[in-house]
């Protein structure tokens, strides 16, 4: 298929396409992040994790709407606003889960499944009902639009680098959290042994419901950024969430490491399996390798060593 | 309604009745009172057929099957997804089967009767549409139903709509390779829109070849089947540079844009759906695909999808399908006004929703052609019925229940809307089994 070009353009083309993996790496990390927290550090399968990334998706239309409402001249950096508010939004509804629904199952894991994919239906249903069945449009500010051009015959999406910004910053916030703030080592402690830390004085409960709401706040920035990239609408959540579990699943549910190794490992599979077959064909290999990787290492890719 | 009128009126020689009664005081009796209901309600009954429903047939004669048909009512049917997944594509529909099934009461009805609707909600799994359809059929006995959207829902209702012989009216462009005795298809088979769509572009832009893309299920496999065909087989040195499919529901395309910088073909054929469109023209347009240099064509974004795609997204694409909101004919000029003052101002109406309104409209037309709600009798008078009412122009039901219509190809406008370029001289005939094509 490349004999008809010269090489420049295969150049560009092969630069423009590890930008395509690189972004769908940020995308895929950016997706699991939040899941990594919840699943990964606590254990809790929160199939609703969808839900609050659209949560934060339909914060960043209405912000959008207001700004342009009220103070279109601020429009531009509208952006940095509504990724805060869907945090503190998503944040807030999951620290209301968490102490509604999921601090009575965390010693029965299969039910929480249950529960939270039965908010996943209240929520998109709530969500059809008050935002209405049809997909929204986010407008985006000029600047996020388009392309950068590198060269001659590279474009660089824009928004693709947003994302990939926005998922190094987020990174970094995340392992700056859980391993070098004494609240992180208070988390580790609890997801190690609850009991013990509870009898050296670490309010677990407390610190099950900020680390849960983190989780969440995490989604609603995902969410937020990919009203960029995808579709805004009370169902979108369903199309995230098989891969997200995918990542997390993959890289080994306890350790971040893991779970951005596996979203370089899938994302990197993907992108160039879909450049030389056909999209569906793509994912079915895909699916096929980490299955059969997990059946030969069903810890993941990076396991944290406990003592069981 | 004219059943009230005409019991006042003959409420008033029965006022007669009663002053003279006080004159003969001696006959106070149960008795009496009965005698007199009787008579009040005697002329009454022998005079109502005749008297008020002059030119309305007798239940007797329109309903020979058993369907619900009252002297006043007759039972429609409403079946979409008003939950899950395709809610976003299937509201457009209900809502524009309720607004012509509320502009027919308000013309009198069919046949004398005023249309009543039983809603039901496919909830986008195809196992309750099937249900569902089953009750609207045998407990509602509905005698017409308007619904499905997906080719999946339709084929779940299918047996049941032959099994207990319902009349469905079926509103979205679809693959074709179907034909029914008890559906109507309101929009177009995938010939319709394809071919005159495809040999416009070949023409006035020159275009040689193409990328055909698609959601990966049977409506944009068997669409771009089509497509291939007639690319290679009917238009003049022209080729398929590539063709691809992607899950439903996937949001990645940077690849396969990066695919298409690299082949440079000269039209973009698309035939994505749902959640993924809004993906794909975001990314496209990210990635610096200029539509107002790069042709792309699609049959599958309506006025609907572009509201979730943003306008300034897929500015510059041409669409081709029979109906844009921004048509300019008069039947278009009234049904847009009357839409969004029932659904609201910011509603949109794309292709699908004005197939759906024609729905009730051409069953009324083969009801009053037939003189008859029985199902079989529907049937057989459709073909040949023409709708002269329809926002996109002029329809007609061909023999094989698909319908006649022009095809259009528009350009999507940064406002979401879509500017008329070209449309067929004639109507397209129907052709849900296409030789040459499968």
């Amino acid at each position: 298929m490349f004999g008809d070009y010269s090489l420049g353009d295969l150049g560009a083309i092969f630069a423009m396409q590890g930008f395509a993996g690189l972004i769908l790496f940020s995308v895929y990390l950016l997706m699991a992040l939040g899941l990594a927290i919840i699943f990964g550090q606590m254990g809790v399968i929160n199939m609703a994790h969808g839900e609050f990334m659209i949560l934060g998706a339909y914060v960043t239309w209405m912000t959008s709407n207001a700004f342009q409402h009220f103070v279109p001249p601020l429009f531009p950096g509208y952006f940095f606003v509504a990724m805060t508010l869907a945090f503190i939004a998503s944040g807030s509804l999951g620290m209301l889960v968490e102490w509604a629904l999921i601090r009575h199952l965390y010693r029965r894991p299969l039910d929480t499944l249950l529960a939270t994919w039965g908010l996943s239906l209240i929520l998109q249903q709530a969500y059809r009902s008050v935002f209405g069945a049809r997909e929204v449009g986010v407008e985006l500010p000029d600047w996020m639009m388009g392309s950068w051009q590198a060269t001659d015959a590279i474009q660089i999406p824009i928004n693709g680098m947003f994302v990939m910004g926005l998922t190094i910053l987020i990174t970094i916030a995340v392992f700056y959290i859980l391993f070098l703030s004494r609240w992180g080592k208070q988390v580790r402690a609890v997801v190690q042994n609850r009991v013990m830390a509870g009898a050296v004085g670490i309010n677990t409960e407390k610190i099950d419901r900020y680390t849960f709401g983190l989780g969440c706040g995490i989604a609603g920035i995902a969410g937020s950024a990919f009203t960029m990239i995808g579709s805004t609408g009370p169902t979108a959540g369903q199309l995230y969430i098989v891969d997200t579990f995918l990542v997390v699943v993959f890289g080994g549910a306890a350790s971040l490491f893991g779970t951005i190794a596996s979203a370089f490992t899938i994302s990197q599979t993907q992108s160039t399996l879909e450049f030389f077959l056909s999209g569906s064909m793509a994912k079915v290999i895909t699916l096929l390798a980490i299955v059969v990787i997990l059946m030969m290492r069903p810890q993941g890719l990076f396991a944290l060593k406990v003592r069981k | 309604m004219s059943h009230p009128r005409l019991t006042n009126a003959y409420l008033e020689p029965l006022d007669g009745v009663l002053m003279s009664d006080e004159i003969k005081p001696g006959l106070k009796s149960p008795f009496r009172r009965k005698l007199l209901q009787g008579m009040v309600a005697l002329p009454a009954i022998s005079l109502l057929p005749r008297g008020a429903f002059a030119d309305v047939p007798a239940t007797s004669a329109v309903n020979t099957t058993g369907l619900a048909v009252t002297d006043t009512e007759v039972t429609v049917g409403i079946l979409h997804s008003v939950t899950g997944t395709m809610a976003i594509s299937e509201t457009g529909s209900v809502e524009a089967e309720k607004l012509a099934i509320e502009q027919i009461n308000a013309e009198g009805g069919v046949l004398g009767r005023k249309i009543k609707f039983v809603q039901e909600d496919g909830a986008s799994d195809w196992p309750t549409f099937a249900e569902k359809a089953k009750k609207l059929l045998v407990n509602d006995k509905c005698a017409a139903v308007m619904g499905c959207w997906t080719s999946a829902s339709r084929k779940a209702v299918l047996p049941v709509f032959e099994q207990y012989n319902g009349m469905l009216y079926y509103p979205t462009f679809y693959e074709g390779l179907e034909q029914s005795k008890n559906v109507i298809y309101t929009g177009q088979e995938a010939t319709q829109q394809i071919i005159a769509g495809l040999d416009w572009v070949n023409k006035t832009k020159g275009a040689k070849t193409f990328y055909l893309l698609g959601s990966d299920y049977i409506w944009p496999r068997t669409s771009n089947k089509i497509a291939r065909k007639h690319i290679e087989n009917h238009l003049q040195g022209c080729k398929v540079a590539g063709e691809e499919y992607f899950p439903l529901g996937s949001t990645q395309f940077n690849s396969v844009i990066n695919k298409i910088k690299l082949t440079k073909p000269d039209v973009i054929y698309a035939i994505i759906v749902g959640g993924s469109n809004v993906a794909f023209y975001k990314q496209l347009k990210a990635a610096g695909i200029d539509l107002s240099k790069q042709t792309l064509l699609t049959i599958s974004v309506t006025e609907d999808e572009i509201d979730g795609i943003g306008g300034e997204n897929i500015a510059g694409a041409y669409a081709c399908m029979k109906y844009f909101q921004s048509l300019d004919n008069p039947n278009n000029k009234t049904f847009v006004p009357a839409f969004k003052k029932m659904w609201g101002e910011k509603t949109v109406i794309g292709d699908v929703t004005q197939a759906a309104y024609l729905g009730p409209w051409l069953w009324k037309l083969t009801a009053e052609k037939a003189q008859s709600f029985d199902i079989d009798k529907i049937a057989a008078a459709s073909p040949g019925v023409e709708f002269k009412g329809a926002p996109e122009g002029y329809v007609r039901i061909h023999e094989n229940h698909h319908l006649w219509s022009k095809t259009r190809v528009g350009r999507a406008k940064a406002d979401g809307q879509y500017e008329l370029i070209y449309e067929t001289a004639d109507l397209v005939e129907p052709d849900p089994f296409p030789k040459g094509y499968q």
